[in-house]
């Protein structure tokens, strides 16, 4: 945008110049400018001050409803009395140090994966490995560990695990779908298609249905796999479908020549794969990967219509309690505001990764 | 893709048969066959002995036998005692009302933010960015419960309704608003409605020809919009200004009479539209991005207004950015309407929900609903495709 050009009677070296030149060029600039400008204000006038004053000025950080009642604000009060029922579900209370320290290991699990310096092949490994250290710290049993059955896991680490697990463990599938996908074996392209195409097509929710009502009926008599095992299988095979055509979209954005400079070396297939072409295709896909993450956590959320804890249901739980039901605008605030600290650090670091990673290649 | 060319290496380890690429492919693909046939095999097998030691018939016999629940809206007339496929025909309008209205509210919405986004005005372009962040960052699902919230704890009850000069009532209830009672005068006010629209399409496509033929605008936005609210006017009052309508008042705990707009259907609509239309914003803005700053100079320089540049410079070039990951935000928005069933609206997830539970029908039920699924992501595909084809650049085909 060229430099504004700022009116005679403000040029003067005045304090307010500069704001005002500022104002000018960005709120004031026409007529039709500056009714958007008042129009704005407007809202802003109708919708913060009695936002602040519900949420900071009249409100009541400890105590029970009826202080909140005779207060008028916001009732935080739900939440130093909830919080570790939304955070944690019904999980032992006595034991809720182990999801505590599960949510840690996956915040440490997310800083690594998100520093390039621990971009190496171990990654997917080490992941894995935390990945089950939270399944022995959550399910116990093991190491004087009291077990935990997983029917009472909830809230936060329940999120984090269907997502998490849901993104790691469906990472292999997704690759080798996407290579199928661009396989030269006619057979193998088009079961690929399939798989890919059909789980695209329909909707998460119907394939948590599918895991929670149909699975039972896939297995053989006496075979049971408890509700949130299914629930996370129904995940992983859904997410691999999106995964799988990200990671084809990074296979189509390496030339041709690396294709054929691997081939003319004599490598097989899959050390052309796994030594050239991977290496370069997974890095352009990383942002729209973090995209992909993005999602995945956030529609965690639906495990509730099948009946899991997980925090949008255990807030829901924590709600359902008769003398806080009113009080639901500070429940679901609460939740939005977890979900929207893990998915905004998440986007600007996706943004962060594509400016840093389009250094190299982007010409200006 | 280009295969290694094994034939020009002449060791002789690689003419063993096994090293033929042909026989390799062959081989591999042999293989996957019989594990995908041996895995639908074990899981067919598995399902009818499964559905055998619980005696459930397969077979879609189902659908004809009496449903016995009720859905609580309906565009089509249902009563518990229809059939099942009465109701998932039910469940399917709800389905596509939600979808058709969900789509065109967001995309006016996405609009909307994605160009205030852009817009010079730096309050206006900051609010839409933090109702961007704001909505992208949260689960969908958040915001249907919480719209689903503010109506039924929130609003008051029928008996202290928000009322609007005794015609429109606005509780717990859902909003209640006077229905136009069908007679003669208001099939003729509806007709003149449709003549005018077809009469505007006509208008557009020979103000178009014109402009292409001779350089001369017609002004085909103010032309249609006389046609569209005109000619229904004037036959209001050819037909003595008189029209009847079926007002809602309160009887009981709940108001009679009018048409209603349930607090299921609200939640779910406002709910899904907020959302979707954020990412839409996002692709909006994009796209606007997309064309370069350049061309609006360009259009300036030509003496075009600031409208007449976004509508005939910009927004034609933008919308080939725009359209396919719009497509997939429209599949979205559908793919995601089955969160009904948490809110209690019965859309076709949820009868089929209803319907599995009572019947034990599952494989049936859960086919119905991927095949409506899959059939409504072609068929939206296929119309965005060929919408697609006509904004793309000509002759680069």
């Amino acid at each position: 945008m060229a430099e504004p050009s700022v009116p005679q009677s403000f040029a003067a070296d005045g304090l307010l110049s500069r704001p005002i030149a500022w104002a000018r060029t960005n709120l004031f600039k026409s007529p039709g400018n500056t009714v958007l400008t008042l129009v704005a204000a407007w809202v802003l006038w109708l919708l913060l001050p009695p936002l602040i004053n519900w949420a900071l000025v009249k409100a009541t950080w400890v105590g029970d409803p009826a202080a909140c009642r005779a207060a008028g604000g916001a009732c935080w009060g739900l939440v130093t009395e909830k919080y570790r029922l939304i955070l944690f579900g019904i999980y032992p209370y006595d034991e809720q140090w182990r999801p505590f320290s599960a949510v840690l290991l996956f915040i440490g699990m997310i800083l690594m994966a998100a520093n390039p310096r621990f971009w190496k092949p171990w990654l997917g490994a080490a992941l894995t490995a935390g990945l089950v250290i939270v399944a022995v710290l959550m399910w116990g049993g093991v190491l004087g560990l009291p077990p935990v059955s997983d029917d009472r896991w909830g809230g936060l680490p329940l999120t984090l695990i269907l997502s998490i697990a849901g993104i790691v463990l469906s990472f292999p599938l997704a690759v080798v779908l996407a290579l199928g996908r661009r396989s030269q074996l006619p057979a193998v392209r088009a079961w690929c298609v399939v798989y890919i195409e059909l789980w695209r097509g329909v909707p998460l929710i119907s394939v948590l249905f599918m895991a929670s009502i149909m699975f039972p009926l896939f297995m053989p008599e006496g075979v049971t796999i408890d509700k949130l095992l299914r629930a996370q299988l129904g995940i992983i095979l859904f997410t691999a479908a999106y995964l799988a055509e990200i990671v084809r979209g990074g296979l189509q954005a390496i030339s041709q020549g690396q294709y054929e400079a691997a081939d003319s070396i004599g490598l097989t297939y899959w050390q052309k794969m796994r030594l050239v072409i991977l290496p370069q295709a997974l890095k352009v896909v990383i942002p729209p990967l973090v995209g992909q993450f993005i999602t995945t956590f956030k529609d965690t959320s639906l495990v509730i219509i099948i009946g899991l804890y997980d925090l949008l249901s255990s807030t829901k739980v924590a709600l359902s309690d008769p003398q806080w039901r009113a009080f639901y605008v500070e429940g679901f605030v609460v939740a939005a505001l977890i979900y929207f600290v893990f998915s905004y650090v998440m986007s600007q670091y996706s943004q962060y990764l594509e400016r840093r990673l389009s250094a190299g290649v982007r010409r200006q | 893709m280009v295969e290694p060319v094994s034939s020009s290496v002449s060791s002789a380890e690689f003419h063993h048969w096994w090293n033929n690429e042909r026989f390799r492919g062959v081989l591999y693909q042999l293989l996957l066959m019989a594990a995908v046939v041996a895995i639908g095999w074990f899981l067919v097998a598995n399902t009818l002995t499964n559905l055998n030691a619980r005696h459930i018939a397969t077979g879609f016999g189902f659908l004809d036998r009496e449903a016995g629940f009720g859905i609580s809206e309906h565009l089509i007339s249902y009563m518990p005692s229809d059939s099942y496929l009465r109701a998932f025909e039910a469940g399917l309008l709800n389905t596509l009302e939600i979808s058709v209205l969900g789509i065109v509210l967001t995309t006016l919405l996405g609009v909307v933010m994605g160009v205030a986004r852009l817009s010079t005005n730096w309050l206006v372009a900051k609010l839409a960015s933090a109702y961007v962040e704001a909505m992208r960052n949260v689960p969908v699902l958040l915001l249907l419960l919480f719209c689903y919230s503010v109506i039924t704890v929130s609003l008051p009850l029928s008996r202290n309704a928000f009322n609007l000069f005794d015609r429109v009532f606005l509780s717990n209830r859902g909003l209640r608003v006077p229905s136009l009672i069908w007679d003669e005068n208001a099939v003729v006010v509806v007709t003149a409605f449709l003549v005018g629209l077809l009469i505007s399409v006509g208008l557009a496509i020979w103000a178009r020809r014109r402009q292409d033929r001779t350089g001369q605008e017609f002004p085909v936005v103010w032309g249609s919009l006389g046609l569209l609210f005109g000619l229904p006017v004037l036959a209001f009052l050819a037909m003595g200004a008189s029209l009847s309508f079926d007002v809602p008042h309160l009887a009981g705990f709940n108001f009679a009479g009018g048409s209603t707009l349930s607090p299921e259907f609200a939640a779910l609509l406002v709910g899904l539209v907020i959302y979707t239309g954020a990412f839409v914003a996002e692709i909006v803005r994009s796209g606007i991005l997309a064309v370069s700053y350049g061309q609006t100079e360009a259009a300036l320089a030509l003496g075009l207004s600031r409208m007449q540049v976004l509508r005939l410079v910009i927004l034609p070039q933008s919308l080939r950015v725009i359209i396919p990951p719009l497509t997939s935000q429209y599949l979205n928005l559908v793919k995601n309407s089955p969160l009904a069933v948490a809110i209690g609206f019965p859309d076709l997830v949820s009868v089929a929900n209803t319907a599995i539970n009572q019947t034990g029908q599952a494989v049936e039920g859960v086919t119905i609903i991927m095949g409506v699924y899959l059939a409504i992501s072609l068929i939206l595909s296929f119309v965005m495709n060929w919408y697609n084809k006509r904004v793309a650049l000509r002759g680069g085909r």
